[in-house]
């Protein structure tokens, strides 16, 4: 225990002292941590993204970058209250799971600021980032309807909670705006954390799904995606990406990629705690904020007909502004058949 | 019916790429335990042939360099636990889950070493990879088809098989008739060491394209149980193996699928292969007898 109070002692100090009058002026001065999600820090998804703003965050200003990469999740409680007690700040807490953490060390440290991406916290002393996936899904589902010739598309999520369900969601709603007809077959991987990670499976989902007539899969499954992008691959299908742009992993087969900006949440996050302007409270971003968003590149621009290009660009447009509503799972924990 | 046959099929084949593995652990760890040598550590193996292929095949470019790499680290680590279980006698499920824990370790630590991305390999070409050559398999699962007859073969009907099954009942018998006991149990888990070398080489270059952490995902420890399932004899294990990939496949195949309008709820199927598990366990494989001298260190002059 007096280890624990010196350290939580020590972490008022050291808070004290950057958020105090004279950081304002020392903006260098912080010590920003990172504890990343379940599936490895080099997931070439959403924690390679979040990781690639923080990179650029530690090279840009030159301050270092604490980082944690659990093994499970009840690490996620040890790596927060360590690196609050080291007066690490601001601390950035990557990935639904970590929620309920925050909640409680955040109020344990109340100086420390807490950012958090795809979850919520109430309290002052956290900033809660969260995008609108369903707008972002709604677009690569509607490409995955046009790139079918089967009429049958596919879905890997990752572990089955709400977040992934919005994804299936609103790429179903997008697969049926382009093709009334068409089906869609969805599977998710598993019910725990270690859904994240397990490419075996995902690759052994998305063969079933071809085997029953399905040649385009979206995975939103973290790494466990590396193993469906794979298996389309392997089988001449098409597969769409998740979070990063994974349009360069296999060019020619992967469709494209449900961008989401971690990285500039991340990055920004650690900017405004630098710059004296870090705020608590939620922020949601979607399409209009350019947060999310489908990748075009050298990779996949074989792939994407002009007419398609022109009726996806039509439908942002028309999300914007208003015009078509996305439901989002997430508000009625249901989706539209 | 027409319309079955293909979905049939699609099953069949799953089936069997889920299997691979577990058939060429459980062979391999029927060698060893038939030679009164318990080997919990066929989990690490694999782990450690996995990694090796995939690491060898990332920087050669070549597939079958990844299998001698991947058979070799499961030759050397099999070579750990005989050292530790035949040579010294000592307690052969410690060994083998030192064995287990010193794959999990060093897995990650050269991965970061060398490739410096958590653990895992870089993802590997189609040319660094075992591809389909028969009706979507692969040579790695033709391999394990053929390693059940080739097992049965040499446990039942070879004079080395012979001795093999006599060292794991009554190893004092063996060396009273001149045949060397620690001779004949190294060489049994030497076997088992290059068959759980291929099952790891099947996960990274053949099922996946590359190694991630933990891929083996506790496949060695349904190998083992598929093993006991079988009483330990070859055919009968075969069929284990199949039946616990079977489920699997059915796991994934049946999700979100609707029976009489209602949609059954996913955990139910993710529960099914450890239900199944249990149900046969408990009521149908009956008692299973292991080899008498399982477990027990051999001192010769005692």
């Amino acid at each position: 225990m007096p280890v624990t109070i010196g350290g939580f002692v020590r972490a008022i100090l050291v808070v004290g002292a950057v958020s105090g009058p004279a950081a304002a002026a020392e903006a260098a001065d912080i010590k920003p941590a990172v504890v990343f999600d379940l599936g490895t820090k080099y997931d070439k998804s959403f924690n390679e993204g979040v990781f690639n703003g923080t990179e650029r965050f530690r090279k840009e200003f030159n301050v270092p970058v604490a980082e944690f990469e659990p093994a499970n999740e009840t690490q996620f409680e040890q790596a927060h209250r360590r690196f609050a007690q080291r007066g690490q700040d601001p601390i950035l807490a990557v990935g639904f799971n970590q929620a309920s953490v925050v909640d409680r060390i955040a109020k344990d440290f109340p100086d420390t600021r807490f950012s958090l991406i795809d979850g919520v916290s109430k309290l002052p002393n956290v900033q809660s980032v969260l995008f609108r996936e369903q707008e972002g899904s709604f677009l690569v589902g509607m490409l995955a309807a046009m790139a079918s010739k089967t009429g049958k598309v596919g879905f890997v999520g990752g572990m089955d909670i709400p977040l992934i369900r919005r994804f299936a969601c609103g790429y179903g709603q997008g697969v049926r705006y382009a093709d009334a007809k068409a089906e869609l077959i969805q599977n998710m991987t598993g019910t725990t954390p270690s859904a994240w990670n397990d490419p075996g499976r995902g690759a052994e989902l998305a063969r079933g799904q071809f085997d029953r007539g399905v040649d385009v899969v979206f995975a939103a499954a973290g790494a466990t995606g590396l193993g469906v992008l794979q298996a389309a691959k392997d089988a001449g299908k098409l597969s769409i990406g998740v979070d990063s742009n994974q349009n360069h992993l296999h060019p020619g087969s992967v469709l494209t990629s449900m961008v989401k900006r971690v990285d500039v949440a991340a990055f920004d996050s650690f900017k405004e705690a630098r710059d004296g302007t870090w705020k608590g409270g939620v922020s949601v971003l979607g399409l209009k904020d350019g947060a999310i968003d489908w990748a075009l590149d050298d990779n996949n621009k074989a792939l994407i007909t002009a007419d398609m290009k022109s009726r996806v660009d039509a439908a942002k447009a028309d999300i914007i502004s208003g015009k078509i509503k996305v439901v989002d799972y997430m508000e009625g924990n249901s989706c539209p058949p | 019916m027409a319309a079955l046959l293909p979905e049939l099929l699609s099953l069949a084949s799953g089936t069997l790429r889920m299997a691979t593995p577990l058939i060429l652990c459980a062979m391999g760890g029927l060698f060893s335990e038939r030679s009164g040598i318990v080997d919990i550590g066929l989990e690490g193996k694999m782990l450690a042939a996995a990694f090796a292929a995939a690491a060898a095949a990332a920087v050669t470019g070549s597939a079958s360099a990844g299998l001698a790499a991947g058979c070799g680290a499961a030759l050397l680590l099999a070579l750990v636990h005989g050292f530790a279980s035949i040579t010294h006698g000592g307690n052969q499920v410690v060994s083998g889950v030192a064995v287990n824990m010193l794959a999990s370790g060093l897995t990650i630590t050269f991965g970061q070493a060398w490739f410096a991305s958590g653990g895992a390999t870089p993802a590997l070409p189609a040319s660094a990879r075992f591809m389909t050559v028969v009706g979507g398999h692969n040579i790695l699962v033709l391999a394990a088809l053929a390693s059940v007859p080739l097992t049965w073969w040499v446990i039942g009907r070879t004079r080395f098989g012979l001795r093999l099954r006599a060292v794991g009942e009554s190893p004092r018998a063996v060396q009273a008739a001149g045949v060397s006991v620690a001779g004949l149990r190294y060489r049994a888990v030497l076997a088992c060491g290059l068959l759980t070398g291929i099952a790891g080489t099947y996960l990274s270059l053949a099922q996946s394209a590359g190694f991630s952490r933990e891929m083996t995902a506790g496949q060695g420890y349904i190998a083992l149980a598929a093993l006991i399932f079988g009483k330990w004899r070859a055919l009968p294990a075969f069929g284990a193996c199949l039946l616990f990939g079977f489920v699997d496949v059915l796991a994934i195949r049946l999700q979100g699928v609707a029976v009489a309008g209602v949609a059954v709820p996913v955990q139910l199927f993710q529960v099914l292969p450890y239900g199944l598990t249990v149900i046969l366990l408990a009521g149908f494989v009956g008692r299973a007898v292991a080899p008498k001298a399982i477990g027990l260190p051999f001192v010769g002059g005692r």
